[in-house]
């Protein structure tokens, strides 16, 4: 099973601390590969904290956190992709162009653009992936004429063609009509399948954690004082493994 | 009865409406000249149109008598090549160091508050150490307008490109993105119409400085003709020479406009 990677993830007695505040307390973590895993809890209780780290934008105070056994890289990197929320397209680029960038920065250092064969080889990678997340009509639009679902499926998808290790997803649904997050879960998990990553997933929502998840992870305080609600923080109180939707075989 | 804040013209009443008060303007004006000159017919002050048109000829169409140019436009010509100079070395300025402030935090935390001071400081007040510095000539001229502009669109440029969600930042580092590719196929596509727009609002002050420096050391250009001809009180050049400039300045911002429009349909009307 699984692609030519395996990818383990692994957190021993994790910390974050921002000055006083506790954020996160004694986390501790072990993910295999191709795990969907997702992440629920109130809100300000640590999760996308944990993302940030995840991401590197934020780094931990105490403790370790590893992928393959190694120490994680202080800085966003191309083995780590993240669809947030929102706004995180390229207003600038048409469908298209956003779709293309990561293949011509990974193919282009100095210029960041591909000509000729180059290009043609990265748009013919492009365009069945354009056709699975349903934006094929719509490759020569700016971000700002389609709809929030449409482009969130384009965020995914511009994650997704770089072929990181872990996909990382910032409540992604979270700002959509309920209508079309039906659609959104069926994409995900094909390109999930397609893909052979490690997705994280924060969200607000129960019943998404549960359907989609290989593993969820419920993040709350275990002691809490009143007199000083920051002295202690999160961590991870459940971590349940799930049925899932892994393909068979 | 619709809200007034409801009501709106058409397009033939809004073109109309446009045009009344320059229209009235300039009934005000050929109402006082004609007073002020049926009273004195040597009156200089506010001249008569037929004298505004003989003077716009005589600059415009025949030439000088000591020079043998054709005033008006060696004049715009001159001005032009000054002003067009000065906006181009301003906007690359801004450009490269507005997205090194606002994409480098080391260099942010080393230009940005020189730049603030810098900007602070009244261009006319050292248009003295510039002529010390460089001379009377065409430098020192260009320097002013750079002066009084740069550091403008620079601040403008630096907010801008740190104004660009943090969530695009990342994601783009995500794909793969080295700094300067970030800044290469990111950050600087996003700030081109920004550019446009800080030109756009410096215009004016360009021209500013540019009148001011022609007006204190030059041979040629529309503020140097302007307060060549002060001494005569030759209102019949100051006031053509005026609205030539107010044309130029309005053209060239109409021209940006539509660039802007044209060339970043992304970006949208704002």
């Amino acid at each position: 099973m699984g692609g030519c990677q395996l990818t383990q993830v692994t957190v021993k007695h994790l910390w974050k601390e921002f000055g006083k505040q506790v954020v996160l307390e004694n986390v501790n973590l072990q993910v295999g590969d191709h795990e969907f895993v997702t992440i629920v809890g109130a809100s300000g209780c640590g999760k996308t904290t944990f993302l940030k780290m995840l991401l590197g934008v934020e780094s931990p105070s105490r403790g370790q956190f590893l992928i393959d056994g190694q120490t994680l890289p202080s800085e966003p990197g191309p083995d780590r992709g993240i669809v947030f929320q929102r706004y995180s397209l390229f207003p600038h680029l048409t469908v298209l162009e956003n779709l293309l960038l990561g293949l011509e920065l990974h193919g282009a250092p100095l210029l960041g653009r591909l000509f000729g064969a180059r290009r043609r080889a990265a748009l013919a990678k492009a365009h069945p992936l354009l056709e699975a997340v349903g934006l094929a009509s719509a490759a020569n639009k700016y971000p700002a004429q389609l709809s929030g679902g449409m482009q969130q499926r384009l965020s995914i998808a511009q994650s997704v063609i770089c072929e990181p290790k872990i996909l990382l997803l910032d409540e992604p649904f979270g700002a959509l009509d309920p209508g079309i997050t039906a659609d959104m879960h069926t994409l995900i998990l094909k390109l999930w399948n397609m893909h052979k990553m490690t997705i994280f997933m924060v969200t607000h929502d129960l019943k998404e954690s549960f359907d989609l998840g290989t593993r969820l992870l419920v993040f709350d305080k275990v002691r809490t004082d009143p007199q000083s609600p920051e002295a202690f923080g999160a961590t991870i109180t459940f971590n349940i493994p799930l049925k899932g939707h892994r393909d068979p075989g | 009865m619709r809200r007034l804040i409801n009501q709106r013209p058409g397009r033939g009443a809004a073109l109309l409406l446009a045009m009344l008060p320059f229209i009235l303007v300039l009934c005000v004006y050929l109402y006082h000249s004609h007073a002020r000159l049926a009273e004195n017919p040597g009156d200089k002050l506010l001249p008569a149109p037929q004298t505004i048109a003989a003077t716009v000829h005589r600059f415009a169409f025949e030439e000088d008598e000591r020079s043998g140019d054709y005033l008006w436009w060696t004049d715009t010509w001159a001005s032009l090549e000054r002003l067009f100079t000065a906006l181009a070395i301003s906007a690359l300025i801004g450009l490269v160091l507005g997205v090194a402030i606002g994409v480098l935090p080391y260099l942010r935390a080393t230009i940005s508050p020189f730049v603030a001071a810098l900007s602070l400081i009244p261009p006319l007040a050292i248009l003295p150490i510039l002529f010390i510095a460089v001379g009377l000539g065409e430098l020192a001229k260009v320097i002013l307008i750079i002066i009084g502009v740069a550091p403008v669109i620079v601040r403008d440029l630096a907010m801008r490109s740190a104004e660009l969600p943090n969530e695009q930042i990342i994601k783009a580092q995500t794909l793969g993105a080295s700094t300067w590719q970030l800044v290469v196929r990111v950050v600087l596509p996003q700030l081109w119409p920004r550019l446009i727009d800080a030109l756009r609002l410096t215009l004016g002050s360009a021209w500013l400085f540019l009148i001011a420096a022609e007006a204190i050391a030059s041979t040629e250009g529309l503020g140097y003709r302007i307060f060549l001809v002060r001494r005569y009180l030759a209102m019949d050049v100051i006031l053509p020479y005026v609205a030539w400039i107010t044309l130029l300045a309005f053209t060239m911002d109409w021209l940006l406009k539509t660039l802007r429009a044209k060339a970043f349909a992304w970006a949208g009307a704002n």
